[in-house]
């Protein structure tokens, strides 16, 4: 299990959720703007952001181009949208190019290129992540720097084989410069998770990885577990999220499970009224 | 949705306009197969929703799996049901099947000589979702591979005919499937002939080789440059493999000009197949080759992404003019 050893963090809770709170609407904003989009993953993921890149990550934004920085990859290309809402606040891009979202020769695809700046792996293609993480956490412990690598995988992404050989070479490289967030939102594109994956922390366990499970939409659980995930004792951390579609507007929270949640034309006002409101 | 005939509506995503879809026609045409023959089995690797299963799962439940997104699996899981006598249909994105499976095709399935029917949607510019879904390199990649019938379909109805046909080859099959509304295109009448090629339009002084949905476009700019005066032929070859070479080479010495067209990089698919089979017959003949070039592709609409790089309608239209003038 991973243990909390470190200094409690920096940033209050209060700014966390402010931040969280920011890149729920950015997300509106591009979903409207696109008409529809994976909307609803990305409510979920808001908390794990704001956590990652405003308090336990170490980069410089002016220097996404540092060897020594921590690291962030998205495994899941689709939700690309969730790294622009970060993407705007920490000044990568601007917010104004948010509406633009998905549009033909726009400025912010549906899915990631690692050519765009700040952006770590080429996405699209599920189950290609964690691999790659593997290599740059085994190449930072072959220079000697102490950066880590952050990941977010997906449950979706836990039937693909390639997630398992990657988490089997972790910790038989002894990777503790490596954190797997895996975001279990309990869709994939079917649906509600058409393979049972569960126990899904015992597995991880059973590789040979720390583990935390938390509830991912839980501010203070995300930034206890990232705290907890700094130890070096030659095991890669996992923390297993529990997260909610459509979190933080309870009318998408609400909605069938879906892939790609329906909203009509109409509604996105109200969505937006209903995200404000919602936010206390 | 019912088994018997295909719920029909009016295309409104394609700029030629005005031509039928038909909702799903590849799950349709499996639910009917299925019917009839009880060795069908139909496995996808959560695409269910998105490959257009789902009328052959509601109405054959027990005959459906879903595997998960686990691609490899799904063709390995196959193997092993042709392996004792089942007919799998497997669905995936054609990138999935052919880039992440490509070696559990080629030695479980093709090398095994096993009845693994695979049905790879999204081929060439169909997606929004740029070049991780795109399957450009598809037909290239799965002709080299021995023993497997490669099938590039046009439209809705001959989507269904491949499904039937897949059946009765004996060994694996790798089908380009176009998914959701799928437009009618070929003329009343016209039925899928395993390993052949076949006049869709008559004409002289242009042929235009096609594959899949680019016979759909070639037909379009076809009728445009009709009313230019310009007579242009259509020799639709939905059998990548085997391929029609007697009716590539006759048609090639029909024509006074020739193209290919398909919605593929250019190397490696359709048109590298015309030249290998002129060559050998010895037809020296210019060839246009019209698709995708060398290259990934970014981000954005079909239709969007067809006219940037060539291969919409209004493109091809305007490629054949300019052929007229040289
Ligand atoms: C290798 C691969 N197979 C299939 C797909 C198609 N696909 C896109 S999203 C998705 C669902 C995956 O579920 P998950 O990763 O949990 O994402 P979520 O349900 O949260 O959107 C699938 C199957 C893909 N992108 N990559």
């Amino acid at each position: 299990m991973l243990t909390n050893q470190s200094p409690p963090p920096p940033a209050s809770f209060e700014l966390l959720r402010e931040r969280a709170h920011q890149l729920r609407r950015n997300m509106l904003v591009q979903a409207r703007g696109k008409g529809q989009g994976y909307v609803g993953q990305a409510l979920g993921t808001a908390e794990f952001l704001s956590a990652l890149y405003f308090n336990e990550m170490r980069y410089d934004a002016a220097r996404m181009d540092d060897p020594d920085r921590d690291r962030f990859l998205m495994s899941t290309g689709h939700y690309a949208l969730s790294l622009w809402a970060v993407f705007a606040e920490i000044g990568l891009i601007s917010r104004d190019v948010l509406p633009l979202y998905g549009k033909d020769a726009g400025p912010i695809d549906m899915t990631t290129f690692d050519a765009v700046l700040g952006v770590e792996i080429t996405g699209g293609s599920l189950g290609q992540g964690l691999g790659q993480a593997v290599g740059m956490a085994l190449g930072h412990k072959m220079d000697k720097r102490t950066c880590r690598i952050f990941i977010e995988t997906s449950d979706g992404e836990l039937q693909e084989g390639s997630t398992w050989e990657a988490a089997m070479s972790a910790s038989a490289f002894r990777l503790d410069n490596l954190v797997a967030l895996i975001d279990c939102n309990g869709i994939q594109a079917d649906g509600a998770i058409v393979i049972d994956m569960e126990p899904i922390a015992a597995k991880w366990q059973a590789f040979g990885w720390d583990v935390a499970e938390i509830n991912g939409n839980d501010l203070e659980q995300v930034v206890n577990a990232l705290v907890g995930a700094r130890t070096r004792n030659g095991r890669p951390k996992a923390i297993v999220m529990r997260t909610k579609p459509g979190k933080g507007i309870p009318t998408l929270e609400a909605r069938e499970k879906s892939h790609f949640i329906r909203v009509e034309a109409a509604e996105w006002e109200m969505l937006e009224q209903e995200l404000e409101r919602n936010y206390v | 949705m019912s088994n018997s005939g295909f719920q029909v509506s009016m295309a409104e995503s394609l700029k030629a306009g005005t031509r039928q879809t038909v909702q799903a026609p590849f799950g349709l045409a499996l639910a009917e197969l299925a019917g009839k023959h009880e060795d069908v089995v139909g496995l996808t690797a959560d695409l269910g929703k998105y490959t257009d299963i789902l009328p052959f799962a509601k109405a054959f439940p027990d005959r459906y799996f879903n595997v998960g997104m686990a691609e490899q699996n799904l063709i390995a899981i196959s193997a092993g049901l042709a392996k004792i006598g089942k007919v799998p249909f497997a669905t995936t994105y054609g990138v999935f099947a052919t880039r992440r499976a490509y070696e559990f095709i080629a030695v479980l399935c093709a090398h095994g000589h096993l009845n693994v029917k695979v049905f790879g949607a999204l081929p060439g510019l169909t997606t929004s979702y740029g070049c991780s879904h795109q399957a450009i390199e598809d037909t290239g990649l799965m002709r080299l591979i021995p023993g497997l019938t490669v099938i590039d379909p046009c439209d809705a109805t001959e989507i269904g005919q491949v499904v039937h046909t897949s059946y009765q080859i004996a060994g694996p099959v790798y089908v380009r499937l176009q998914r959701g509304n799928v437009i009618k295109a070929l003329p009343e009448g016209y039925e899928f002939r395993h390993g052949k090629a076949q006049i869709v339009r008559q004409g002289s002084q242009i042929g235009i080789i096609s594959t899949g949905l680019m016979t759909a476009h070639a037909l379009d700019a076809a009728a445009a440059l009709e009313k230019q005066g310009v007579s242009v032929a259509v020799l639709h070859a939905p059998c990548i493999k085997p391929f029609d070479a007697k009716a590539v080479v006759e048609f090639a010495r029909s024509v006074e000009r020739l193209a290919t067209l398909e919605n593929h990089v250019v190397a490696g698919g359709l048109a590298t197949l015309v030249a290998e089979v002129l060559f050998e017959a010895g037809v020296s003949q210019k060839l246009v080759r019209m698709g995708l070039p060398d290259e990934y592709i970014e981000c954005g609409s079909p239709g969007y992404l067809m006219d940037k790089y060539g291969i919409s309608s209004a493109r091809i239209e305007q490629k054949l003019s300019s052929m007229m003038k040289n």
